[in-house]
């Protein structure tokens, strides 16, 4: 393998052994002007070779582009994780999710395989009530631990309501959206490309901005 | 292209939950080298015991390179905190991660101490080892606040790989301000190290600076405002020698001015010192019963993960002494 070591290969085995139902990752990637794109795609292949019941659909960007556009994606390498009748969960990662952003790719995997975890009653009530469409985009680098930590909080609103999408972007890779965006602390959490904020803050602030975007 | 596991992640065990039912001898909050030492001796001792914690790692995560742990000449301080939770996760303790602490309540007449999160749920305890870290100190000059997350960085392995080419500052003169400088100025183009008084980091650091050609040093330099448009542009500075008050361009400041006991919450319970650290005692105990401490909270002199870990050995110990002169 070109990018798992034995270690770190046995380790992931036994990771994602404990997925309870098949997940589909589809990635997209495009043939020019993407630097990651062949290094991603063999990145992912490794996981899946892993992982019994992780399976990788290679898209590409131009080709498959009724797929992109049902899954809303406008940039390569991106990657969104289907469930077991493979229904888009509203979850993506623009950017191959190595570095720390394993972490945050597993912790998705697992909760779209079905090992979800319980969030507080509070909670699950606040997210419920969130009705307006709500776009969450996470900007990290792959050298930050407290990242993974904000893509697995915004992921995991997304997966709780149908109204909310999050996106992790890798700021180097995605350097115009990234200065686009204004980003030079990661992770930055921009939400409806309106409220902001850095750092991996608890879940009642990721809340608290996504309820500043339900007032009329 | 390299990976990163995740240090909660334990392949091959269930993941141990906290109880909300159960009434635990210790719950230690923290995930950093104070926390899980705790964790691991008091599971040693028999103890029933649960971690509760905000990240697993600590600050030690943010440290590039760890070279003053006795046993490890050089190793990153992710690899050094993989080690030690690997250690506890050999012995099944259970770990709540991503939490938050809201509040320790203690009841008149009970020795029973309830344990409140964020989130909403409650846990309770015998006892409690508070062991909750540090954040960085902020530098406290206008602009500061203006600029952060638009120039203004306080995690220099998160951050640095934003500003690749270009031209930071460092403000800062102990190990970490230097560590930084040295791990930045493999990515930037120039680093300028800014301290308002000498070097207070670890010669060996010192001499590794002073070899490289794009960091310049700045001693004796008081930071007076962070100035920018959209983003920083610099700093205004003042030589406190000569009184001579300059620009030191940057689009990049890294603030690695020290760091502040995480111990808001516990103002009110417990006796704090004038830098808001806990104070304890040669046990690591609170001015609370059944309440301790440990690690970079506490007003123990010298934060050193080394001494993190003993502290939470020490706290450990003195819990399971305590805990035999508890009415259960």
């Amino acid at each position: 393998m070109k990018f798992l070591n034995e270690e770190v290969a046995k380790q992931l085995e036994g990771i994602f052994g404990g997925m309870k139902d098949d997940v589909t990752v589809a990635l997209f990637t495009r043939k020019e002007d993407c630097e990651t794109c062949t290094d991603t795609k063999d990145f992912l292949t490794e996981l899946a070779s892993v992982a019994p019941k992780l399976s990788l659909e290679n898209l590409d960007l131009e080709r498959d582009s009724d797929k992109a556009e049902e899954f809303g994606v406008e940039m390569a390498p991106s990657l969104v994780l289907l469930d077991k009748d493979k229904n888009y969960k509203r979850i993506k990662f623009n950017g191959v999710p190595s570095g720390h952003e394993i972490n945050s790719f597993i912790s998705s995997v697992m909760e779209v395989s079905g090992n979800s975890q319980d969030l507080p009653k509070e909670i699950v009530e606040r997210i419920e009530k969130i009705e307006k469409p709500v776009n969450i985009k996470v900007f990290v680098t792959l050298a930050c631990p407290h990242c993974p930590g904000a893509v697995e909080k915004a992921h995991k609103l997304a997966l709780e309501n149908p109204n909310i999408h999050a996106d992790m972007i890798e700021a180097q890779t995605f350097y115009d959206m990234s200065e686009k965006y204004n980003v030079s602390s990661v992770p930055k959490i921009v939400i409806n490309d309106e409220f902001e904020f850095v750092g991996n803050q608890p879940l009642e602030v990721f809340l608290e901005e996504i309820e500043k975007t339900q007032v009329a | 292209m390299d990976v990163n596991l995740n240090l909660g992640n334990n392949p091959g065990k269930e993941k141990q939950k906290l109880d909300p039912e159960t009434v635990y001898d210790l719950i230690v909050v923290g995930g950093g080298p104070a926390g899980l030492n705790t964790a691991l001796y008091a599971k040693r001792k028999g103890l029933q015991v649960g971690i509760i914690a905000r990240d697993i790692g600590g600050q030690v995560m943010d440290t590039s390179s760890v070279e003053n742990y006795l046993g490890f000449t050089s190793l990153s301080g992710e690899e050094l905190m993989k080690k030690f939770i690997n250690h506890v996760n050999e012995l099944n303790v259970p770990i709540l991660e991503y939490e938050e602490l809201e509040a320790v309540n203690v009841r008149d007449g009970s020795s029973i101490r309830e344990v409140v999160l964020k989130g909403g749920q409650r846990f309770n305890t015998y006892s409690v080892v508070i062991a909750t870290g540090s954040k960085p100190r902020r530098l406290g000059v206008p602009g500061e606040k203006e600029y952060a997350g638009k120039g203004v960085c306080y995690c220099a392995i998160c951050d640095g790989p934003l500003f690749a080419g270009e031209e930071v500052i460092v403000a800062g003169g102990g190990n970490s301000a230097v560590e930084a400088a040295i791990d930045l100025a493999k990515i930037v183009k120039k680093v300028t190290i800014v301290h308002r008084s000498r070097f207070r980091a670890d010669q060996i650091l010192i001499d590794q600076l002073s070899k490289l050609d794009n960091v310049e040093v700045k001693l004796q330099t008081q930071i007076l405002e962070v100035q920018g448009e959209k983003f920083m542009t610099g700093i205004k500075v003042k030589d406190k020698e000569t009184g001579e008050e300059f620009v030191v361009e940057g689009a990049g400041l890294f603030v690695e001015i020290g760091y502040l006991p995480n111990s808001e919450i516990f103002s009110d319970l417990l006796e704090l010192n004038e830098r808001n650290e806990i104070v304890v005692d040669r046990y690591g105990k609170t001015s609370v019963e059944g309440i301790y401490a440990a690690g970079d909270v506490t007003d123990t002199p010298y934060k050193q993960i080394i001494m993190s870990a003993g502290d939470g050995a020490k706290c450990a110990l003195a819990v399971n002494d305590y805990l035999n002169t508890v009415n259960k």
